[in-house]
C-alpha cells in the first residue's frame, strides 16, 4: 500500500503542502504509491489580506475568492468535508459526512477565527475586518462618517501584527484628503509597552503618529465596550470615548483542535524547527495552528508551509526530514494609501524596516494578485 | 524558593508578537491563582513585563536572569 497523506484545511497553508507535494511527488503519485487528500471545510479559497482593501473599497469579492479545485493541482484529491476529529493515536481523521481518512502523515493547517464574542459589547460595539462580512461592513460606516474619533483596539492573540497600524494610516490618508479634514480624531491603542510588537516598527511608527497628530495609547487590553455610552474600556483601568470603534479581535484556533485534545485554545505544541507536532514526527503542524511564539501571518504560512512539504518530500523519498524552518517572516506594511514599507526577520535576524515608498506599495498591490500563484506552489 | 509554576511559556529568540503579547495570551485562559513563567531573551520586555503586571493588577513574584534569557513569574490575580 502506498503512502497516504491528509491535510486538514483549504487555506494558504494546506492549499500550498499540497501544491508543493504534487510537484515534488509527482512520480510517486501517478503510480499511485503516494496519496494526497485535502478536507477543506469550504469549496472556496479566500485571499485573507484582501479583507483590509475590501474596508477601503480597494478590492471586490471576486478578487480575493476562488474555487479551491481551480488552484489545487489535478493529483490532489480535495473533499469538501470538514474534519471533525483527529485520532492521532489511530492515525486517522474523520470527516462531518462520516468518512475516515486513515494517514501515514498528516498536515493540519486549520488557521485560526475570530472570537468577537469572548469581549463583552466588542461584537455589538465594534467594527472589524477581520473577515469579508465585518470588512463590508466596515466599508459602510467609513463612507457614512460624518467626524468624531475614531479608536483602534487590538485584541490578543491576533493574526496579522501589522493590520492595525495600516488601517490607522490608511484612514488618516483617506479623510485627510476629504471633506472630513480637520473634523475626526484617530486614537489608537496597544497591548503592550510600545504602538507595535517590533521595536523598529514602534519607533518608526511613533514618529508618524506625531506627525500626523494621532493620539495613541499603551499598554491597553480590551476588557469591555459600552456600546450605549460608546466607551471602550481596558484591563489596565482605561475608559476611552468613540464614535466609531475599530477593533482587531481576539483570535482561536480551530475547534476541532481542542475536540480532539490537541491545544489549548486551538493552538497545537509544534517543534519551532521541524514544525512536527511535539512528540509525532509524522504529524506537520503550519501556519497560525501551530504555538509557535511567531507572528501568525500568511508569510510566516507561506515559509512554513514551504518548510513542511520539503520535509515531506525527503521522508518520503530519502526516509529522512529535509530542512529546518528559521522562523522567517516578511511582512507588506501599508504606511497610508499610496506609500508603503516592509519588514523581515527570523528567530536570529532582528527586523529593520526601510523608509516607505510607492514602489513598495505598488509591489504590495501586485502581490495581491500574485497570491494565487503562491497558492499553486509556483511563486 | 519559587512558587510552584503551572504554566510554562518559552518566548526566546521571538520577535512579533513579543514575549509580554504570549504571556497576555497565556493569562487570558489561565484560571485565577495560576502562576505562569515567561521566558524571554529581549532585554526591552525584561523591563515592560513586570511594568505591564503592576499596571494591570497581577502579581509579580520574581525576575531571574540567566544565560542569555530572563524568567520571569506571575500569579494571575483577577
Amino acid at each position: 500500500m502506498g503512502k497516504r497523506i491528509v491535510i486538514i484545511g483549504g487555506g494558504t497553508g494546506g492549499t500550498i503542502v499540497a501544491n508543493l507535494l504534487a510537484q515534488g511527488l509527482r512520480t510517486e503519485m501517478r503510480r499511485g504509491d503516494v496519496t494526497v487528500n485535502m478536507l477543506s471545510a469550504s469549496d472556496k479559497h479566500v485571499y485573507q489580506p484582501g479583507f483590509m482593501y475590501v474596508a477601503f473599497g480597494r478590492m471586490q469579492d471576486d478578487e480575493i475568492i476562488r474555487d479551491q479545485r481551480s488552484i489545487l493541482d489535478s493529483l490532489v484529491n480535495l473533499y469538501v468535508d470538514p474534519a471533525v476529529k483527529i485520532d492521532i493515536e489511530g492515525q486517522t481523521v474523520t470527516a462531518k459526512s462520516g468518512r475516515s481518512f486513515p494517514y501515514d502523515y498528516l498536515v493540519i493547517a486549520t488557521g485560526s477565527r475570530i472570537v468577537p464574542e469572548e469581549i463583552p459589547g466588542l461584537k455589538e460595539g465594534a467594527h472589524w475586518f477581520y473577515d469579508l462580512q465585518g470588512a463590508k461592513k466596515l466599508r459602510k460606516a467609513l463612507k457614512e462618517f460624518e467626524g468624531g474619533r475614531i479608536v483602534i483596539a487590538v485584541g490578543v492573540p491576533h493574526k496579522c501584527p501589522v493590520a492595525p497600524l495600516e488601517v490607522t494610516f490608511m484612514i488618516d490618508d483617506l479623510f485627510s484628503n476629504s471633506h472630513l479634514k480637520g473634523k475626526y480624531e484617530l486614537f489608537y491603542t496597544y497591548p503592550i509597552a510600545r504602538v507595535h510588537a517590533l521595536e523598529p516598527v514602534a519607533h518608526w511608527a511613533v514618529k508618524a503618529f506625531e506627525r500626523r497628530g494621532i493620539q495613541y495609547e499603551t499598554f491597553f487590553n480590551i476588557e469591555k465596550v459600552d456600546p450605549e455610552k460608546k466607551q471602550l474600556h481596558s484591563e489596565e483601568g482605561s475608559v476611552i470615548d468613540y464614535d466609531l470603534l475599530i477593533a482587531i479581535p481576539p483570535h482561536k484556533g480551530a475547534p476541532l483542535i481542542e475536540d480532539s485534545g490537541l491545544g489549548a485554545d486551538g493552538w497545537i505544541p509544534t517543534d519551532k524547527h521541524t514544525l512536527t507536532m511535539k512528540g509525532k514526527e509524522n504529524v506537520f503542524v503550519v501556519g497560525d495552528t501551530t504555538n509557535i511564539p511567531i507572528s501568525k501571518a500568511g508569510s510566516t504560512t507561506h515559509f512554513e508551509a514551504d518548510t513542511a512539504a520539503e520535509s515531506l518530500i525527503c521522508l518520503i523519498k530519502e526516509g529522512c526530514p529535509g530542512r529546518r524552518y528559521d522562523g522567517k517572516v516578511f511582512c507588506f506594511v501599508e504606511t497610508g494609501m499610496d506609500k508603503g514599507t516592509y519588514v523581515w526577520f527570523n528567530y536570529n535576524t532582528p527586523p529593520n524596516p526601510g523608509e516607505p515608498s510607492q514602489m513598495i506599495h505598488w509591489f504590495k498591490l501586485a502581490y495581491n494578485r500574485l497570491y494565487w500563484l503562491s497558492a499553486r506552489g509556483i511563486l | 524558593m519559587d512558587a510552584a509554576i503551572n504554566t510554562s511559556v518559552d518566548a526566546r529568540d521571538s520577535y512579533c508578537p513579543g514575549p509580554l503579547m504570549e504571556l497576555i495570551r497565556t493569562m487570558k485562559r489561565e484560571p485565577v491563582g495560576s502562576v505562569i513563567e515567561i521566558l524571554s531573551s529581549d532585554q526591552g520586555s525584561a523591563k515592560d513585563i513586570p511594568e505591564w503586571i503592576h499596571k494591570v493588577g497581577h502579581e509579580y513574584l520574581r525576575t531571574e536572569e540567566k544565560e542569555g534569557f530572563w524568567s520571569i513569574l506571575v500569579k494571575k490575580a483577577k
